[in-house]
């Protein structure tokens, strides 16, 4: 068997809000979005995971086809007539966004997240006042949400799940697209789905290995490093005071790129870039947060 | 440093080890226990079973009367799976519990149908009883909880009972009888269901159901007597190409709601390069109102495997699956009869027939979800995973079950093969009409005289097939039939003549779905009806993507405001929002459920069925 | 490996090969990273097999696990030689072409038939058997080892004995298929680049044997460099002992704790007349030097560059300001420079490293800017245009071969030098945890919940004979030393097989326990083996603690 050794990929043209591009069989319509410069957002897709299409914030309209599809997964075919900004297409990034909004809290996700909000017209208030915490059946007039107390049972990361868009990329993180130890699930069904243990034990009595690759691949801050989230519970936390600079992991040989963010003289978190072909933006427990050492000395005692 | 307790490992009881080993085997799943593997010094993989998990998770749930974490942990452990991902699986379906339960637990449906027959009435006794749904404490002998359809329609109000370490079954709520003493009867197994009533007509052709209630189901003899196992003889001898030219020839279409046509579903794996295939026979019938494939499987099981065995040869599958709904015990029980004696027979096994041609027919239990009705979705349930649709394309035929071509039929549809080779191909068209080939069975149920399963030709006027229900209640008004279940459309009055063929019905805006008719006359509830189908879909969402996860709680929202006569904002306002979400869900949901989650509520509002005014006399 | 010292294939490679043996290595727990790309070759359809006393978390893994014997592996490796000569399975081809010395190996490997190996190793012939045709079949396959190969006393012979194994059947050179050796520490291979060897300058070049080389840095360095090896670490404690080495200065290791035989260590050192320890924490060495050297943390202190197993050269920068009077280590050696009566100014890493570039032929290509640009760059990289390798002795397929061919080396099977008799019956190995790092002076700073201290982990049999319940404080005795730690029931472990780390130095210092015998060639000593004894302590306050938390 002759596994890994690529060969070469047909060419496929397809249009693009009315520009023809050529991308390799097998490509995605959101690399060829790409390649035709097209930008499409995205909350659950990630280069180094393996796309679950469940966000549906990067629908697109094919021609042909019933309904939108998600250009993170679907494959090209020659020929295909791609829209991306129809009247459909923004309705539903609207109303995906809109959606989410008014159930979750996505004032830690990223600026992009805001920034489409705003982009696509995306009204959250018009569902009503937000249920303040999650309940089967919130008040009449009341919009459910996922609002729940964040879980701090470790001493490295934070789960809050009232921040939680259920995108799966953590599950995917720590289960096939890179760490295999399967400590969480999405567990529940429909509204009441989320991300747990089993039967929800606390991470220390779960397979958890603290590698914090779901910490690493979260999108709106559901997932934190504890030390961020001191920052912020503080009122102390601020981007703008922070630097990032790569360096290499201090511990085994295998030599992972680590993104330091720093404020004010002090990591408070690690990354790792995700094209990297060493780490692939994974790390293991040491790297993630091993850190601690270099700030807890005193060199002349 | 800070200590910790070594991970506290529950334990299993011994009840939950032989349940869980009766499924998996003696043969060691997985990776070899340690014990085992330290005494050889070597690890030897073992064939990793991961699709006997939902097996697994029913025993124990009947085992135990739940899912404790002992008998989980055992579980994954065996089938070497991690357990957070065996949480994720059993935490997906409704007939598994994760709490204690007590050691009767009563399913009370309260659904679309069984609302009209009294189930309100039932639920407002048993609270009464037992206090509130879902409440009861693990030391109490008998639980409920309310349920979503349990395809016992005609037979309402519907009750499914879960007992501890027995199989579960329908039971029959009995007006006649104090709670008490029905409660009583329903714990000792003593309030069974009836089967589905037939409704005919004389003179009607009734190909489908001809034989049900007029033969022993569980005799291979009676049913060879009326016709069975000729049409695989003429299969045979026809040859897979001759069969597919004559169904291709008989316009077969899909009876689970889509009507694509079965030829080119069977040509596209028959054709297929990869040589391991897969039929899968959706018996998850769990479309509320439908119970038409529940009437199949009990009343003429035989009928199916010949079906099953016919097209499995036709596509060249060495292995079936039939995927029932966990709620009918009754149905997986009288096909696995047939299936035990078709094979004792030589009809299945190592040949068919005269023909050598190794098949296996095996019945896999759904643990409750509407959503593994949806092919995908069923085909991980299957695999053990969570009930979760995929994405299509790839389209089962291509990347079906354990990623192998595979057809999935609706068992209607499975019945009918048999069916057209016994006619051929032209008398089988001629059975129906201009608008499809064939009858088509309908699930009559709500506010008639005789609700039961009625099988006319296609194109049939709805008028006509209520009829055969025995029509409306004496001096009553039609308000609004609910065509195609919680996925389909309310029509009004005004849809009364209309033919029941797929063409006519679409042109109106409808559907006809898996064949549900749901007669509401001018004394129902529609409001709160609405409302139920509402909470199904909120309930029934998989949860995986935004729009349908999302738009269903919305959804519920809005018509708890509207039925409220608290609207946010003004009417026309909540309109446009409902406009919105039944956008994002049809465009961009990932599955049939969520595109459909707001198709009866859209028709709902368009008729003034919620709100003021939609209350009945 | 035959010439410059480091793994031969790219951690890629792992992703696209047919078969990966992970010999005397935890992967999953040391290497978790490199794991990944193990796991997505076994994804890609790889079989994987380990080899390792223990039934280690990537034991788990692997298609087969061979628990053999501690300290057995050249009996086991000789006899998968042997079976894929007998076989008919090596790569002739390939053997002739490129490789010298067949016939003795040969005429070595042949007393060891799968039955005597079977016999010493303690592994089934047939598992041996399968992982000899296996190996020998595949198309590709890559041989990876850690401190399970080279923490013994014959470290060498056992690194040559799996070096054969791909002589034998050509798994070297080609993209999928080399040997890889996994390093512990994240720049052990750079310390070796740089020639922090008894007999290497930078580059590997050979500081007895090159003359050209060794003129080129007298050149550039203004000075005569003498011909002469220098002492590696366990000659340098023989030397203290023998009163032939007085003074030391240490950077950056914690021997105190580190060594084996801990006690001889710290007698050793506080003989010295003169110890300075360079460290960023004031270490338990350094609380027995004269001077100490407050220094910076190299990895977010200082600019420079480390090199990875996959012999990556990769920048690490400067993320934060040291803390006051920690001094950046290129700056201390410049100041203890000028004391010694040489000014070399103030250098910056980048320019020793230009210096470096210019003296040695494989790191020419490497300019800081090309390292950043590129993640970093796989030596040998002999140009600026120069990609870099990504697996090394290709020339191995060229045909001629050029270059010196390979040679087979023979080796023979030496048991553990701590024997195991009535008094001593369990034969203790050491390793690293997961969340934990070598005797934990920067492991100890944060606070991961899967961190429980030190406990020895015995098999559920051992732990039933001898009475001891989970958590119960045991005496463990070793020939030179004891020590009392909570015992745990491990079940990747046989019976008469124990394992600790030594990552809690100051709660149990497992190396009081370990024998500080080394291999003459490497200077390693042997961690992992050690007989032992396990005595259970009656009055278990462990265990009562334990059963008040129940």
């Amino acid at each position: 068997m002759n596994r890994g050794v690529s060969v070469a990929a047909r060419p496929v043209t397809v249009t693009v809000d009315g520009q023809a591009v050529e991308v390799p069989e097998g490509s995605t319509v959101r690399e060829a979005c790409a390649k035709a410069g097209v930008e499409i957002p995205t909350l659950c897709f990630l280069e180094n995971l393996t796309p679950v299409n469940v966000c549906r914030v990067c629908v697109v309209e094919l021609e042909g086809s019933r309904a939108l599809v998600p250009s993170c997964s679907r494959k090209v075919e020659g020929g295909m007539v791609i829209h991306t900004d129809t009247p459909r297409v923004r309705t539903s990034r609207k109303m995906v966004l809109e959606l989410l909004a008014s159930s979750v809290d996505l004032s830690a996700a990223g600026p992009e997240v805001a920034e489409w909000l705003a982009a696509y017209g995306a009204e959250p208030e018009r569902y009503g006042r937000r249920a303040p915490a999650r309940t089967a059946r919130p008040d009449l007039g009341e919009a459910a949400t996922v609002a729940q107390p964040p879980k701090v049972d470790n001493a490295l990361y934070v789960r809050d799940y009232s921040r939680c868009i259920l995108c799966y990329k953590c599950v995917e993180a720590c289960g096939e697209d890179a760490q295999f130890t399967f400590a969480i699930a999405v567990a529940g069904r429909g509204f009441d789905a989320h991300i747990s243990t089993e039967f929800d034990v606390p991470l220390p009595d779960s397979a958890c290995v603290y590698c914090g690759n779901c910490v690493g691949v979260c999108p709106t801050g559901a997932l934190m490093f504890k030390s961020e989230f001191d920052l912020r519970q503080a009122g102390a936390w601020d981007p703008a005071r922070q630097t990032v600079t790569p360096t290499i992991c201090p511990y085994c040989g295998v030599g992972c790129t680590l993104e330091l963010h720093v404020q004010d003289n002090r990591i408070v978190k690690v990354t790792s870039p995700l094209d990297h072909t060493v780490s692939h933006g994974h790390l293991c427990v040491k790297g993630r947060f091993g850190f601690e050492f270099v700030q807890d000395r005193d060199p002349g005692g | 440093m800070t200590e910790h307790e070594p991970n506290r490992v529950p334990e299993a009881t011994p009840r939950e080890m032989a349940a869980v080993d009766a499924v998996v085997g003696p043969e060691l799943n997985g990776a070899a226990p340690a014990a085992a593997a330290r005494r050889m010094r070597v690890q030897l993989q073992r064939p990793y079973r991961r699709d006997l998990l939902l097996p697994a998770l029913l025993a124990l749930q009947q085992a135990e009367g739940w899912i404790s974490p002992g008998g989980l942990a055992y579980l994954a452990q065996r089938l070497a799976l991690p357990l957070a991902e065996a949480y994720g699986v059993a935490s997906f379906y409704g007939l598994l519990a994760l709490e204690p339960e007590p050691p009767t637990v009563l399913h009370v449906c309260d659904d679309v149908a069984c609302q009209t027959a009294g189930a309100m009435e039932l639920c407002q006794t048993l609270e009464r009883v037992l206090g509130p749904a879902g409440s009861a404490p693990e030391s109490s002998e008998v639980g409920w909880h309310r349920s979503p359809c349990l395809g016992r329609c005609a037979e309402g109000p519907a009750v499914y009972v879960q007992r501890l370490g027995a199989a579960g079954g329908g039971a029959r709520w009995d007006a006649a009888q104090t709670a008490e003493e029905w409660l009583q009867a329903v714990a000792t197994g003593m309030a069974v269901t009836s089967a589905v009533p037939i409704r005919r007509r004389p003179g009607l052709p009734q190909p489908l159901t001809g034989r049900i209630g007029r033969i022993p189901p569980d005799s291979l003899d009676a049913y060879r007597r009326h016709g069975g196992y000729q049409a695989l003889r003429r299969a045979l001898a026809l040859g897979r190409e001759g069969v597919l030219r004559e169904i291709a020839a008989a316009r077969l279409v899909g009876r689970g709601g889509a009507g694509f046509p079965t030829a080119a579903k069977w040509e596209a794996v028959a054709k297929s390069p990869e040589p391991v295939r897969y039929l899968v026979v959706n018996a998850d019938e769990s479309e509320p109102g439908t119970f038409k494939d529940r009437a199949l499987l009990e009343g003429d099981p035989f009928a199916i495997v010949e079906g099953a065995t016919i097209a499995a040869w036709v596509i060249g599958a060495h292995r079936v699956y039939v995927f029932v709904r966990g709620e009918y015990p009754e149905a997986r029980r009288s096909l696995e009869a047939a299936i035990a004696q078709a094979r004792a027979h030589g009809y299945l096994g190592a040949t068919i027939m005269d023909e050598p041609y190794p098949l296996e027919i095996e019945v896999r239990s759904g643990a409750g979800a509407y959503i593994c009705g949806e092919e995908t979705a069923l085909f991980n349930a299957i695999e053990g995973k969570r009930g979760e649709p995929r994405n299509k394309p790839p389209f089962p035929t291509v990347h079906g079950l354990f990623g192998k071509p595979t057809v999935v039929n609706n068992v209607e549809t499975i019945a009918n093969v048999p069916v057209v080779l016994n006619l051929g191909a032209a008398a089988y068209r001629d059975l129906g009409s201009a608008g499809g080939s064939g009858t088509r069975l309908f699930c009559v149920s709500g506010q008639v005289m005789a609700p039961g399963l009625v099988e006319v030709p296609i194109g049939t006027p709805l008028k006509e097939v209520v009829a055969i229900a025995g029509g409306l209640r004496p001096g009553r008004e039609l308000r609004a039939v609910l065509l195609g279940g919680a996925a389909g459309t309310f029509v009004g009055p005004e849809a009364w003549d209309m033919a029941l063929d797929p063409e006519v019905v679409r042109a109106r805006g409808a559907t006809l779905g898996s064949g549900v008719v749901v007669v509401f006359d001018d004394t129902a509830d529609l409001g709160a009806i609405v409302r139920r189908i509402a909470r199904f879909f909120r309930e029934e969402s998989c949860g995986q993507c935004v729009p349908c996860r999302l738009g269903t709680v919305r959804q519920l929202e809005l018509v708890e405001r509207l039925e409220a006569g608290r609207p946010l904002g003004s009417l026309e306002q909540e309109r446009a929002l409902h406009r919105d979400l039944v956008q994002v869900m049809r465009d961009a949901s990932i599955c049939g459920l969520g595109q459909t989650a707001a198709n009866a509520v859209a028709s709902a509002l368009a008729l003034g069925l919620v709100g003021e005014g939609s209350r009945g006399q | 490996m035959f010439g410059a010292g480091g793994g031969t294939s790219s951690y890629r490679e792992i992703e696209e090969t047919d078969l990966i043996i992970l010999w005397g290595s935890n992967a999953r727990e040391t290497h978790p990273i490199f794991f990944h790309h193990v796991l997505k070759g076994i994804g890609n359809g790889a079989r994987l097999y380990v080899v390792d006393p223990r039934r280690t978390a990537s034991a788990e893994w692997a298609h087969l696990w061979l628990g053999l014997d501690v300290g057995t592996d050249i009996a086991l490796a000789n006899a998968v030689g042997r079976e894929i000569i007998q076989a008919g399975l090596v790569n002739e081809d390939f053997v002739r072409r490129a490789t010298t010395g067949f016939e003795r190996y040969r005429e070595a490997v042949e007393p060891y038939t799968l039955e005597r190996a079977e016999t010493i190793t303690g592994v089934p012939a047939e598992a041996i058997r399968q992982l000899a045709h296996d190996y020998a079949r595949a198309e590709r396959a890559e041989l990876c080892w850690t401190l399970g190969i080279t923490e013994h006393h014959n470290a060498v012979d056992n690194v040559f004995a799996l070096i054969n194994l791909a002589l034998l059947t050509g798994h070297v050179g080609r993209w999928g298929s080399g040997l890889n050796p996994l390093r512990g520490q994240n720049n052990v291979q750079g310390g070796g680049d740089m020639g922090a060897l008894p007999n290497k300058l930078p580059g590997f070049q050979d500081i007895e044997e090159d003359a050209n080389a060794r003129a080129r840095f007298e050149a550039a360095w203004g000075c005569r460099i003498p011909p002469r090896r220098g002492l590696h670490v366990s000659q340098m404690f023989e030397a203290m002992e023998a009163g032939r080495f007085h003074g030391l200065l240490i950077i950056g290791e914690n021997p105190a704790q580190s060594e084996a035989d801990a006690a001889r260590a710290v007698r050793l050192l506080q003989g010295l007349d003169h110890l300075v320890v360079q460290d960023i924490f004031l270490t338990r060495t350094a609380e027995l030097a004269h001077v100490v050297l407050p220094a910076t943390a190299s990895w977010c202190e200082t600019e420079g560059t480390v090199t990875s197993s996959e012999r990556r050269v990769q920048r690490v920068r400067r993320a934060l300001e040291p803390p006051p009077g920690a001094r950046d280590d290129l700056e201390i050696l410049a100041e203890l420079a000028k004391r010694l009566g040489h000014d070399w100014g103030k250098p910056t890493a980048q320019a020793v490293w230009d210096e470096c570039r210019q003296l040695s032929p494989m790191h020419r290509g490497m300019r800081y800017d090309r390292l950043e640009a590129m993640g970093g760059i796989q030596w040998p990289c002999p140009d600026e245009d120069h990609p870099g390798t990504p697996f090394l002795h290709g020339r191995l397929w060229q045909d001629p071969v050029e270059g010196p061919l390979a040679p087979f080396q023979p080796v023979e099977f030496e048991p553990p030098l701590d024997a195991l008799d009535d008094e001593f019956p369990i034969r203790l190995t050491t390793g690293r945890r997961l969340e934990s790092y070598n005797t934990g002076v920067q492991t100890t700073h944060y606070r991961p919940p899967l961190s429980k201290g030190e406990r020895i982990h015995l098999s559920p049999e051992d732990m039933a004979a001898l009475g001891i319940r989970e958590g119960m404080l045991v005496r463990v005795v070793s020939r030179r030393g004891a020590v009392v730690v909570p015992a745990t029931a491990d079940p990747g472990l046989r019976q008469g097989l124990a394992f600790m780390s030594f990552h809690f130095p100051d709660q149990v210092n497992t190396n009081q326990l370990t024998l500080d015998r080394w291999d003459p060639k490497s200077g390693t000593a042997e961690f992992k083996a050690t007989a032992i004894r396990v005595e259970p302590i009656e009055t278990a306050v462990g265990a009562e603690a334990m059963e008040v938390r129940r």
